[in-house]
């Protein structure tokens, strides 16, 4: 168990130091002077001293390798250099937009798997009529919207419409409302369609007919038995929906005009602030390593199958 | 008269599928106390429909159409789910056919025990927990208690199915349902979980409807015989008189064709002493690495030798190494040690493009044949391949000996076209015959080849073996778990078991004389030998070759 | 199980006779399988097909220049969806901004299923280290947000449709590669496969003959899916201002333009949002087929 821990956890940061190099390359991988020239611009009003501490923080005068050395070891110690853009050190930038996204992201994600588990279950419990059929073309419909489109229809109905929702100066809750709405259903999608597929899977199983033949009802059955089993496996996806929300993240916080990661990624692009980007995608790439290390060394202490035998 | 249990009128069940289909066409049978009727069948005969109809589980697009289920006189037919459910498990309840898949797999096996308790509001708390223990002692587990915490994965295919058992007499009911309870079981297992319903049956004087494909099953363990075919009942009457004089032409060809109330041995034994053995394996040994880093010795030591044109069987149970041992003779699997002599050629030295010619003298079919054929290719393909592989031959000289070997395995040539989907399982087998036939090998290894097809299939192919055989001069190697077979059509047998080769022999031999414990286990566990032993003492005229066809 | 059998034995017959001789009873029945959500989602295909290939067969309109006069006027008979803030007539903009569409997620998806595949069955049929390595890449591109993967490859390429279409196409071949290595691997444990090594076939020759056909179907699927995915992500990128820059009249372009003028002019909006919801959903609805067909 401890060396499938430690295999595990080694796999986690190799892939990891295999992202950032892949970043490197995308992003910074250019003669030194090309970043320098940017932070030149008398526009950003660095001082002499801080375009110094540029150069050896970006080691611009040695090689390749050596910018690439220089390069991993600041962000080994949580530094992700300048933003050429707002001339503030990027660390600084990610900790003051985070918690607005997280806000975001964690309402979002909660909506979404509510919606899907409502989804599911509808589904399941409507087998044989025709609004199963309904239901089910759900997901596929929400899976097919463009999300910026979504929100942009979404304050177009229940703000300029149906007045529900105040546009200028809402309050703190208000205001999210429709993002989270927006970032919910695209991540709802596949969650139900995963959950739907798998209850359906697991009511076929022989031990489904089994707990029937004891005399549970169905309510019992579903619940106790199929719901279980379902679910489990919607695990493994977990890191492909943070993906997909902090995609979702920057759609939303562009269209409604919210500050946070999203945002601040939309606008590193359009100014080609590389540094910004780069940590963008790193603290990203972490966390996504992070959840699948954690489902995965997680996922044993659910499924008793994947226990280690003890015994018998 | 006393009332019966359960009491079927002229039940109809059929699926919703594109073309609507009737799976149960106008049954009726009775269920008395304390009786076991058995309802024997081939796939597609109605017989587990039946079953699920009486219990109110029909598979999801099935309704039942007409007819009237009367369970202790009352009809349960019109029934909601929800009154169903206060029946299912109490009055009547159900033992399934596959005892791994029937078993949740994230609950323990205490809790799964326990559920039929306490939904039926019998017990709770304490009294549930040592009811729980009581039930699993009572099937025969040991250390019950470690077995309540336990999850299915860490019991075996035997042990599940005593659990299911624990769970299916919980609450004694009137009447159980055993679908198929030991089809997924080794020989020796299905022997010990049969004698446990019979025991519990006994007494608590439950009554049983045993659905089975087995015809030797049923005639061990039923007192009355109900042969179904296409939904309806061909014959129906107490077992051992269907079984001496069967009316029905059906249920004659189902006797004659069992393989285990046939006559034993009836064909020539061939013994060529003095020639050259085809097939020579000596001290066989297969280690596979475990994920841990340790070894498992899969074959340990096993030796044989196959005289041209005879037929060699390897019986076992699973994971008694059968499988890899002829993995190896087939060039599939590398032996750690010994040897393996096939016409003058080593297996084991056998590689790359030797290897490949190697192919052409050996030859496999498959245990599941729909499996064993690609589904995008027609049946003339498939028969064609094996020609494009080697030295070229002209298009039409192929199509003329793919038509011939499609002739010799008797299929029409209207095959062809046709894909394997398309086609019936005892059809899918042959094509994988004449795939294996057109190479002209000299062995032909069979792994379960008949264990996957109904038992009247199973004997049209089992003849058409023995019939290539004599034409061609075949030389085959059987792989088999069902001893019945094995006697019906082998020369010499190996009984393999954990590894290790335990009996060695012509088959009167080992039949007769087995040298091992186990094996005269497995002889023992054969289904029908009861039967045939009471037939044996109570009717003198018929000997120990068992029933006239 | 039971019933199933019984269907099997009982199709033998009917589709044996519409191999042999096609009637026109046969082909009835054919077209009788076939669902109306299946058809009408090829119909919607074909129709921006044609948009994209001859887009003056369905409108007179120049799509990059206005009419001056005739700014934000509602949906009428002349103006089918309206006109735009420049007096551009939005059904033609949207029917010449198809071309850019698709063939922006058609490169995309190439882009995927070239590379995503040959990764694949290399990964699938070689086995080994070479298998090892090759999906120890696919978990680092994977490990990186799909959206943010493209937008850095954007600013190292620079913004427009072919740029944006590689980088969509490049988030796309992790998906290809995995599923076609599982693809392959599941079909190489099978027994045909080994049947067709057992009667002498060589390694390419049984790759080619039953791995490769009996692997690629769902991938097929998957690339119709893949479809209706990379429009979504190159419409969001032409949203953001990524892709094609302006007049193209770009689907995510021409609601990013339209979203100045909700409150007056909603239409601008909702109709080539509403054009990109069908077409995806049809393309979703295709490749459904196409697995259900394959299984």
């Amino acid at each position: 168990m401890l060396k499938f821990v430690i295999a595990r956890i080694g796999q986690a940061v190799l892939v990891l130091w295999a992202a950032f190099t892949l970043s490197f390359v995308l992003l910074q991988a250019m003669p030194g002077d090309a970043v320098l020239i940017k932070f030149l611009n008398p526009e950003y009003g660095l001082s002499p001293e801080q375009i110094a501490e540029i150069r050896a923080d970006y080691a611009v005068d040695g090689s390749l390798f050596a910018q690439y050395a220089a390069s991993l070891g600041n962000v080994l110690t949580g530094d992700f250099g300048y933003s050429v853009r707002a001339g503030v050190p990027v660390s600084a930038q990610l900790a003051v937009n985070l918690p607005a996204t997280l806000t975001l992201a964690s309402l979002g994600f909660a909506t979404a798997v509510i919606l899907a588990a409502l989804l599911a279950f509808l589904s399941s419990f409507s087998a044989g009529s025709r609004l199963r059929d309904l239901i089910q073309s759900i997901p596929a419909l929400f899976i097919s919207i463009p999300v910026f489109w979504l929100g942009i229809m979404l304050i177009q109905i229940f703000s300029f419409r149906l007045k529900l929702v105040p546009v200028i100066h809402p309050g703190p809750w208000e205001s999210l409302i429709l993002p989270v709405l927006t970032l919910a259903v695209p991540i709802s999608a596949p969650l139900a369609q995963i959950l739907i597929r798998n209850l359906d899977e697991i009511e076929t199983r022989s031990f489904v007919s089994v707990a029937r033949a004891k005399g549970a009802s169905r309510g019992r059955v579903l619940f106790r038995h199929v719901a279980r089993n379902a679910v489990l496996p919607v695990l493994t996806i977990a890191g492909v929906l943070f993906g997909e929300l902090l995609a979702g993240a920057v759609v939303t916080e562009t269209v409604f005009g919210l500050s946070g990661i999203g945002s601040l990624t939309e606008r590193a692009v359009s100014y080609q602030d590389l540094a910004v980007l780069q940590a963008v995608v790193i603290v990203s790439a972490a966390i996504f390593v992070a959840i699948n290390l954690i489902v995965d060394l997680a996922y044993p202490f659910l499924d008793p199958r994947l226990k280690p035998r003890a015994g018998a | 008269m006393t009332m019966p249990i359960l009491d079927i009128r002229n039940l109809r069940v059929s699926y919703d599928a594109n073309v609507p289909h009737c799976a149960v066409n106008g049954v009726s049978l009775q269920v008395f106390p304390g009786e076991v009727v058995a309802l024997v069948g081939e796939s597609g005969s109605g017989k587990t429909s039946i079953a699920q109809a009486v219990i109110g589980l029909l598979q999801g697009n099935g309704r039942v159409d007409g007819g009237a289920i009367l369970l202790n006189g009352t009809d349960i037919t019109r029934w909601s789910q929800k009154r169903l459910d206060a029946v299912r498990g109490a009055v009547v309840s159900l033992i399934p056919q596959d005892p791994t898949g029937s078993l949740n797999p994230v609950m323990t096996i205490g809790a799964q025990v326990r559920e039929i308790l306490t939904v039926h509001g019998k017990a709770r708390g304490k009294a549930a927990d040592r009811r729980v223990i009581e039930l699993l002692t009572k099937v025969g587990l040991s250390q019950p208690e470690v077995r309540a915490r336990q999850y299915p994965h860490e019991l075996s295919g035997g042990m599940k199915q005593r659990v299911l058992i624990a769970i299916a007499i919980a609450l004694e009911p009137a009447l159980i349902i055993a679908d198929e309870p030991t089809s997924a079981l080794d020989v020796t297992v299905q022997k010990r979980i049969l004698d446990l319903i019979d025991d519990l049956r006994r007494e608590f004087g439950t009554a049983v409807l045993f659905v089975t494909h087995d015809l030797g099953v049923a005639a061990d363990r039923s007192s009355r015989l109900i042969v179904l075919k296409g939904g309806e009942i061909q014959e129906e009457g107490a077992t051992a008189d269907v079984l001496t004089a069967p009316q029905n032409t059906y249920t004659q060809r189902l006797l004659a064709d069992a393989p285990s109330l046939s006559a034993p041995a009836r064909i020539v034994r061939r013994s060529r002493a003095g020639e050259t053995p085809l097939v020579t394996v000596e001290n066989l040994v297969k280690d596979f690495a475990l994920p841990d880093g340790g070894v498992q010795r899969a074959v340990d030591g096993v030796s044989f030798g196959i005289d041209p044109g005879t037929t060699h069987a390897i019986v076992g149970e699973s994971g008694s190494g059968k499988t890899t041992t002829i993995r190896a003779i087939a060039g599939f699997e590398r032996p750690t040690s010994g040897s393996i002599l096939i016409d003058g050629l080593d297996a084991r030295t056998l590689k790359g493009e030797t290897l490949r010619q190697f192919r052409r003298k050996v030859q496999l079919v498959y245990q599941n044949p729909l499996a064993s054929l690609d589904p995008r290719q027609s049946v003339f393909s498939i028969i064609e391949e094996p020609l494009l592989n080697f030295a070229p031959v002209a298009r039409d000289e192929r199509a003329r000996r793919v038509a011939a070997i499609l002739d010799r395995v008797g299929l029409t040539q209207a095959t062809l076209a046709r894909r394997p989907h398309a086609l019936s399982g005892g059809q899918r087998q042959r094509i994988a015959i004449a795939r294996a036939l057109i190479l002209e090998p000299k062995l032909v290894i069979l792994d379960e080849a008949v264990s996957a097809l109904d038992v009247t299939v199973q004997a049209q192919i089992l003849s058409l073996l023995a019939e290539l055989q004599a034409d061609l001069g075949l030389t085959y190697l059987f792989v088999s778990h069902d001893l019945a077979v094995v006697r019906q059509i082998a020369d010499s047998v190996s009984v393999m078991h954990e590894g290790r080769q335990v009996d060695h022999g012509s088959v009167e031999a080992v039949f007769e004389r087995p040298t091992s414990a186990y094996t005269r286990d497995l002889i023992e566990a054969i289904p029908g030998r009861r039967r045939q032993a009471e037939g044996a003492r109570s009717n003198p005229s018929e000997t120990a070759e068992g029933y006239p066809a | 199980m039971t019933s199933f059998d019984i269907l099997d034995r009982r199709s033998v017959p009917a589709s044996a006779a519409s191999a042999a001789t096609p009637s026109t009873a046969a082909r009835f029945r054919v077209w009788r399988g076939i669902s109306p959500s299946l058809v009408l989602a090829w119909l919607v295909l074909a129709t921006v097909l044609l948009w994209a290939m001859a887009p003056g067969l369905f409108t007179v309109y120049n799509p990059v220049e206005g009419v001056p006069g005739g700014q934000l006027k509602a949906p009428s008979a002349a103006h089918l969806l309206g006109t735009d803030s420049l007096g551009r007539d939005l059904f033609s903009r949207i029917v010449h901004g198809s071309v850019h569409s698709l063939t922006g997620a058609l490169a995309a998806v190439g882009v995927g299923l070239l590379a995503g595949t040959t990764i694949g069955i290399l990964a699938g049929s070689v086995g080994g280290w070479i298998d090892d390595l090759l999906m120890r890449l696919v978990d680092v591109l994977l490990s990186i947000p799909t959206l943010l993967l493209s937008l850095s490859i954007i600013i190292l390429l620079g913004f427009g449709t072919f740029n944006s279409a590689i980088a969509v196409g490049a988030t796309a071949i992790a998906g290809f590669s995995r599923l076609t290595r599982s693809e392959v691997v599941r079909v190489r444990r099978s027994d045909y496969v080994e049947a067709a090594f057992g009667s002498g076939g060589s390694f390419v020759k049984v790759l080619w003959r039953h791995i490769l056909p009996n692997s690629l179907t769902s991938v097929f699927a998957f690339t119709a899916l893949q479809f209706g995915w990379a429009l979504l992500q190159i419409s969001t990128l032409g949203f953001l201002g990524y892709g094609a820059p302006p007049p193209t009249p770009e689907w995510g372009l021409l609601i990013a333009e339209g979203r100045n003028y909700l409150a007056t002019a909603w239409w601008l909006t909702a109709a080539p949002g509403l054009i990109v919801v069908i077409v995806v959903l049809s393309a979703n609805r295709i490749s459904q087929s196409f697995g259900r067909a394959g299984s």
